[in-house]
């Protein structure tokens, strides 16, 4: 492989790492914007994967499969919007727990339904298969689904009275309640629509990219996309470009741990971590810049 | 006024553990078992023998000392969920010192000291640069297993077993409380540190300036205390808490002592003691029971899982559920307000 090969086999990696992290940050910058923190994504991935192959492999559809997924992620962005907007719970409690439910799921149903212990893989007659297929691999349709959804929501968030609607909710709830906006409304149906997103994302996970169902699929892509967010400056255009970068480097290590060439010179252990590395570095470097909407994370409760 | 502080908390705590437990049964109603004979099996294994009782009391040993790390940063008003990476450390730092120098003491102090130390970037990344501890400490977990993974299967792979590291010296391990079972020393140890950390949050002025920052920075630091060293002191505190879990683990479970290939015996105790924390409601003597409430769990997942066929992950299930409903503010008092209805 030379040179150029493997600067175009990175770049269609990193598209294809992006889409969990872009489709999970902009879901993030919507709830963020309304005033409703989550971390409980990482959660949302981990099920949306598993419930997203259970859907597509019993109805024998992808796309059905997809569907499923996001829906998963919208009951569990409806629970998260119940507790936090509705009964003015703590943010990061739920979020918490959504993130260790996963856990108990996933590794639960992995057996309960495939019988087979840890792990499982997604038939191929189930799988999205990419719109363009290339030497370097196929590109995937949801790739551009990503781009969509993402110049979509920043139009909606930026351009039209929805998306001021919305950002009014997390920058000054008390204006937008005495201008006769339902703050709980709007945080509500930002929350969910946030989590919807991510389970999309989920479902890409085991029924597009990986192709595969583990308890450890989402290995802290949830946590990335937030740093993302942060990174962003809660944009969602540029949290694509941030999802690109985060993605670039998601794929890179998994390319480069698994080439026997590199393994030789560094342990596979260590280029594993560098995801994790960057998101740390470049979250500390610009962090000090970040502004989060106002009332991010505060519950909003009428006097 | 006294007995209703003391109430209220204990009544949500158990109407949570209610919810999970339920619902528990309904998941395992749909799943095609049977929840009574699910959950006989489990109170059997972990409560209907000596031997059970044994095993649960060691299994609630790591997760109360990695719930005492998120309780201390709780209540210095953030949240650290960085145990699960530190226990690995901890367990490491045990190995390689005991191998060194064969005596327990050394290991224990090893272990915490590496926890503390491992907790410290996050630290000074939230307090300089203004990171947010829940993503900083989640990527450091990453780090942390890689990095450990690296030493398990590398540097510290036993020549004579490929499925763990090397061993705690036979000198330097902790004496079984119990001939037979893998109850040792590493409970009592794991109860004393939820005391000494009780004493230090409400009986000294370090524990007064976490608690106080934690409830309200700003009028903290009007009262001329610093946030930002209160937040540090969380960490190393917490670090010091979840470094301890991991060289009990290593030193005082029989039968390994070691780190199994895939880090299986030390992997999860992390975030197994958030919802310790949380149940305990971030308070150490709470945390006591509410780690021997989900040590039955543990211990019993085993049994049920023989006994019932049910996979042993059910339990983490509940564990998830029994979270978000401790999440649900006032749930007592919407229990209270339906049942009056």
């Amino acid at each position: 492989m030379n040179a150029l090969d493997m600067i175009i086999f990175n770049l269609i990696g990193a598209f294809t790492a992006m889409v969990p992290l872009v489709l999970t940050s902009v879901g993030a910058v919507v709830s963020e914007r309304a005033g409703v923190v989550n971390i409980g994504y990482e959660g949302i991935l981990l099920m949306s994967a598993f419930f997203g192959a259970v859907f597509a492999e019993i109805s024998g559809s992808p796309w059905i499969g997809l569907l499923g997924g996001a829906f998963v992620g919208m009951l569990l962005g409806m629970l998260h919007g119940a507790i936090t907007v509705y009964l003015k719970g703590d943010h990061i409690i739920p979020g918490i727990g959504i993130n260790l439910l996963a856990l108990g799921v996933v590794a639960f149903g992995i057996p309960a339904v495939w019988g087979t212990a840890g792990q499982h893989q997604v038939p191929s007659t189930v799988r999205i298969s990419p719109i363009i297929n290339t030497s370097y691999g196929g590109i995937s349709p949801m790739i551009l689904i990503t781009i969509i959804i993402t110049f979509l929501t920043h139009w909606v968030l930026f351009r039209t009275p929805l998306g001021l609607r919305i950002r009014s909710c997390g920058e000054n709830p008390e204006a937008a309640d005495s201008l006769g906006i339902s703050v709980e409304k709007y945080r509500f149906l930002a929350t969910v629509y946030g989590a919807t997103l991510a389970g999309l994302g989920g479902a890409y996970l085991s029924l597009d990219w990986l192709g595969t169902i583990t308890k450890e699929l989402s290995s802290g892509r949830g946590f990335i996309a937030l740093a993302n967010m942060v990174f962003s400056g809660w944009n969602p255009i540029r949290a694509l470009i941030g999802g690109f970068l985060f993605g670039f480097f998601d794929n890179l290590s998994i390319w480069v741990s698994t080439n026997p060439g590199v393994q030789k010179i560094i342990p596979w252990q260590f280029v594993a971590t560098l995801p994790y590395l960057v998101t740390i570095i470049i979250v500390a470097g610009i962090i000090g810049r970040a502004r989060p909407p106002k009332w991010d994370g505060k519950p909003y409760k009428r006097e | 006024m006294k007995i209703d502080t003391l109430v209220k908390p204990l009544m949500e705590s158990i109407v949570a553990i209610t919810i999970g437990v339920l619902i528990g049964a309904i998941v395992l109603t749909f799943s095609g078992f049977s929840p009574i004979e699910a959950y006989k099996a489990l109170l059997d294994g972990a409560l209907g023998s000596t031997y059970g009782i044994a095993m649960t009391l060691s299994s609630a040993t790591p997760i109360i000392l990695t719930a005492l790390t998120f309780a201390i940063s709780a209540r210095t008003g953030i949240f650290n969920i960085g145990a699960e990476g530190t226990v690995y450390f901890g367990a490491i730092a045990a190995i390689i010192l005991t191998n060194v120098v064969g005596n327990p003491l050394v290991g224990l102090l090893g272990g915490i000291l590496l926890g503390a130390l491992w907790s410290l970037p996050a630290a000074f990344l939230k307090v300089y640069r203004g990171v947010h501890e829940v993503i900083s400490t989640i990527m450091f977990n990453w780090i942390a297993f890689y990095t450990v993974l690296y030493f398990v299967l590398g540097p510290l792979a036993n020549p004579n077993d490929p499925n763990k590291t090397i061993e705690i010296p036979t000198s330097a391990r902790l004496p079984l409380l119990m001939k037979g079972s893998e109850l040792s020393w590493a409970f009592i140890i794991a109860i004393l540190a939820a005391v000494i950390s009780y004493y230090i949050l409400w009986h000294t002025v370090l524990g007064y300036e976490l608690r106080a920052s934690g409830y309200n920075e700003r009028a903290a630091r009007y009262a001329g205390i610093n946030p930002k060293r209160a937040i540090i002191w969380s960490f190393i505190l917490g670090g010091l808490m979840s470094g301890l879990a991991g060289a009990t683990e290593v030193m005082g479970r029989p039968p390994s002592y070691a780190i199994s290939q895939g880090m299986a015996n030390i992997h999860g105790y992390g975030f197994d003691g958030i919802g310790v924390s949380l149940v305990g409601r971030n308070h150490p003597i709470g945390i006591i029971f509410s780690g021997i409430f989900f040590g039955i769990l543990k211990a019993g997942a085993t049994a049920m899982q023989i006994e019932a066929g049910v996979p042993l992950e059910m339990v983490k299930v509940v564990q998830g559920i029994i979270v978000v409903a401790v999440a649900v503010p006032g749930l007592w008092d919407l229990i209270k307000k339906v049942v009056r209805r």
